[in-house]
């Protein structure tokens, strides 16, 4: 086809990128290797991940973007693969937790949920946002602190905040609760009472949280009182 | 076959054909009921498309953005059906962003407008609104089914407006949705005079319902044939339920463990047993080796099972299974294990359809090839397979390939990504280059395992009638997607992700895209620049990009080498869409 470089993309056996690699037994790059290089290299190398976000911004590095194919593949290779939540580096151990990609295996959200849930009962909790047309789970006590909370609201909402209120910058400083605040992060406690977050320790808030709700600071004024009312008694 | 009698008889009334009243042709048409029928019809001549219109009974939008919802109930004004589809299929997977789009309120307000008498509404993977529903349940007086598949964004409050406002609800039917639980008792809104229900089904709802308000809504509609039930429901409530409609053809049960309690066991046995209809049964979630049995009296008749959800494992599982002579469809987790599906293969000879999923998606897997060998060898209907395995060989696909030329929905998932064939080490090329030669009908295809371009070289050269396809993982350079493009002749919908392909075969193949419905490509090596060509040459496509929520910045400002992280393609008529979220833009 005319516009198709064949020399470029003359068909090869392997994967890309293969070649430096080629001294491994099998020959391939497994894709356990593909993480394990990409958690060495994150470190190791902050020049290239900041060069790969600064992308946009900063075009003077012209070199930087004419880089080779093999390099940008890995560039972009990563970008699924910043989502990798876990990993384990030791190929021997083949039984282990597997790494985590987005959206792999293919397996309904949904159907996660389900399974999830039966797996933990009580640790997923729902999230909802006032006027954003969708809910989250979370499992609260993957997190260990209120602003490590708030960050994952942040991120959980940001596409929706940023259209619609650019109020995440307020949402970040939730555990400094105000009444003039835009949104208020709140929770239903194991009483059924709808509660402040921040209003407990954390590990108790933990305990008791069983769905959040990213309320409009308006509609939360009345919640104030009762929480420090409930957290004396 | 309808369009060639068609056109003989045109040619026999030659002359005065054309003068024939419109009603007659309405009316003509109305014993075409095939949507492709019909357009291929409706492109014969102007009154045949006039006739074609106004006759529309039932009309299915697979992309809500393709067309605008106003023009859709304009150019056909007696629609009584519809059926709307909205986000990418990846959206079921998390690759979409939550806030997207799909929105179904334009086309419920424009059917509130144009077609008062509509009686049937689907929409799957659309955001539906508590208002959606009361507007729905306010416009249309005739009003008879709803069906939700993997839609969002509403609660059980919107129910209860369905519930107390369509007085002629046949069907309500809730599939995997994302519903939030305001503690209404929704049930409760349905009328007491209310008894037209035929299907019911909010499996999908978390929360407890009130039984007694249930128990009476199925006592009172005798028509009832399909009972979906959730979570909440406990094992001996089923039992009454089932005293009070055993007329049910299809049954999801609620809970199905209880602590063991002979009379428990004997109620449910005697409730089964009374249900002489039962075809399809689902649910048994968190079932209970010790409560199996109590299904034997019904395996007889059943041709679909959907244990897809319920975590029973060993014996007892098989032996229930056995007992399914006649079935047709079967859903089951991993737990099955190999030894359990070579059960199935001797058992369930009628089999088309088998789909397994894995218990434990980042867990060590129960299954390997074997399974799926032994299926296929023993079960000569079966056409449709959805199978996620730890291992894999070509040996076997191609034995597979063999046994059942007769595929059309292949979707293989090897859980691990670059899985090579576990014996060879070789890619798994060889393995799906025999599915798509053997499988001449195949029109879905998911592949997955190590594969290089080899393989699209055969799918672009032999799957001809493969519609849907999606790939992950796979292909080493611009080659695999260009093989791809330039060949599968029917190809609709095609879907990619961590491949290494670029934009030459994109460009390359631009008008391709114009003939399919949508093209997904996350995490490739795509630019801004080839999809800006890419809009500028197509210009009926919608070529939608994504980037990471905190990188999104006006497009204008961003120079053709930026990376495209996610690039949704579409064919629309309605132009650009106005209501994308700051993390989509179109380019």
């Amino acid at each position: 086809m005319a516009g198709l470089g064949f020399d470029e993309t003359e068909l090869r056996l392997g994967l890309p990128g293969a070649g430096e690699l080629a001294a491994r037994s099998s020959g391939k790059r497994g894709f356990a290797e593909t993480i394990d290089l990409k958690l060495k290299l994150q470190p190791a190398a902050p020049a290239a991940v900041s060069g790969e976000e600064g992308a946009q911004e900063d075009k003077e590095d012209a070199d930087a973007a004419a880089a080779a194919a093999d390099e940008k593949m890995s560039m972009k290779r990563s970008a699924s693969q910043s989502s990798v939540v876990t990993a384990e580096p030791d190929p021997d151990k083949p039984r282990a937790p597997k790494a985590q990609v987005v959206g792999w295996p293919p397996v309904r959200s949904f159907r996660k949920n389900v399974l999830a849930e039966k797996c933990k009962a009580a640790a997923l909790v729902k999230v909802s946002m006032d006027g954003a047309p969708y809910l989250r789970k979370i499992d609260v006590a993957m997190y260990k602190s209120y602003p490590e909370l708030s960050m994952a609201f942040q991120n959980m909402f940001t596409s929706f905040t940023i259209g619609k209120c650019g109020s995440h910058q307020q949402l970040k400083e939730s555990n400094k609760l105000r009444d003039d605040l835009e949104y208020v992060p709140t929770y239903e406690d194991k009483d059924g009472d709808w509660m402040l977050v921040g209003d407990v320790p954390w590990e108790m808030f933990v305990e008791s949280c069983k769905r959040l709700r990213i309320m409009k600071g308006s509609e939360a004024i009345g919640l104030a009182p009762r929480a420090v009312e409930k957290c004396k008694s | 076959m309808g369009r060639g009698g068609s056109r003989a008889a045109c040619a026999a009334a030659a002359p005065p054909w054309h003068s024939l009243p419109d009603e007659v042709w309405e009316h003509a048409f109305s014993f075409l009921p095939a949507a492709a029928d019909r357009g291929a019809a409706a492109g014969a001549c102007s009154s045949w498309l006039r006739a074609e219109r106004r006759s529309r009974r039932r009309l299915a939008v697979a992309n809500c953005y393709a067309a605008a919802p106003r023009d859709a109930v304009e150019r056909f004004p007696s629609v009584r059906a519809a059926e709307v589809k909205g986000k990418p299929h990846f959206a079921d997977f998390g690759l979409v962003p939550p806030a997207w789009g799909a929105a179904a309120a334009p086309w419920i307000a424009a059917a509130a407008d144009g077609w008062p008498l509509l009686e049937e509404l689907s929409f799957k993977r659309m955001v539906v609104t508590d208002e959606c529903l009361e507007m729905i349940a306010a416009s249309f007086r005739n009003f008879q089914v709803l069906r939700l598949v993997s839609c969002d964004g509403f609660s059980t409050a919107g129910l209860a407006a369905i519930a107390a406002g369509c007085r002629h609800l046949r069907e309500l039917d809730l599939q995997e949705n994302e519903i939030e639980d305001c503690s209404i008792h929704w049930l409760s809104l349905f009328p007491e005079s209310f008894t037209s229900l035929v299907t019911l089904n909010f499996s999908c709802l978390e929360g407890e319902v009130n039984i007694t308000v249930l128990e009476r809504l199925v006592t009172r509609c005798h028509n009832l044939k399909t009972l979906k039930l959730n979570n909440a429901i406990p094992l001996d409530k089923l039992a009454s339920l089932l005293h009070k409609a055993p007329q049910l053809v299809e049954l999801g049960t609620g809970k199905f463990s209880a602590d063991y309690h002979s009379d428990l066991f004997a109620k449910l046995e005697a409730a089964f047993g009374g249900c002489k209809s039962l075809r399809r049964l689902s649910g048994a979630w968190d079932a209970v080796p010790d409560y199996l049995p109590a299904f034997y009296c019904v395996c007889e008749g059943l041709t679909s099972l959907n244990l897809s959800y319920a975590t029973v494992r060993g014996p007892e599982l098989i032996k229930f299974i056995s007992r399914c002579r006649n079935l047709q469809q079967l859903w089951v987790m991993d737990l099955i294990e190999d030894h359990g599906l070579a059960v199935v293969a001797s058992s369930c000879n009628k089999l088309q359809e088998l789909r397994v999923f894995p218990s434990d998606p980042f867990g060590a897997g129960f299954l390997t090839e074997r399974g799926l060998v032994d299926v296929s060898a023993s079960c000569p209907m079966l056409e449709s397979v959805l199978y996620f395995c730890r291992r894999m060989t070509n040996e076997a696909l191609i034995t597979i390939a063999k046994n059942r030329p007769n595929f059309t929905c292949f979707r293989l998932c090897i859980l691990e990504p670059h899985t090579p064939d576990y014996i060879t080490r070789e890619p798994l090329d060889a393995g799906f280059s025999a599915i798509v030669e053997s499988c001449r009908g195949l029109r879905r295809l998911s592949i997955s395992g190590l594969l290089t371009d080899l393989v699209f070289k055969s799918i672009g050269a032999h799957a001809d009638r493969l519609e849907m396809l999606s790939i992950a993982f796979a292909g080493n350079s611009d080659l695999g997607l260009h093989y791809i493009l330039s060949g599968c002749k029917s190809l609709k919908k095609l879907e990619i992700r961590d491949c290494p392909f670029g934009d030459k075969p994109l460009l390359a193949n631009a008008a391709k895209l114009e003939t399919m419905r949508s093209l997904w490509m996350s995490s490739c090596l795509l630019t801004l620049g080839a999809c800006r060509q890419l809009a500028r040459k197509m210009p009926r496509l919608s070529v939608e990009i994504m980037n990471d929520p905190g990188r999104s910045c006006p497009l204008d400002s961003l120079p053709d080498e930026t990376p495209v992280e996610k690039l949704y393609v579409y064919r629309t008529i309605a132009g650009p869409r106005s209501d994308t979220p700051a993390c989509v833009q179109i380019v």
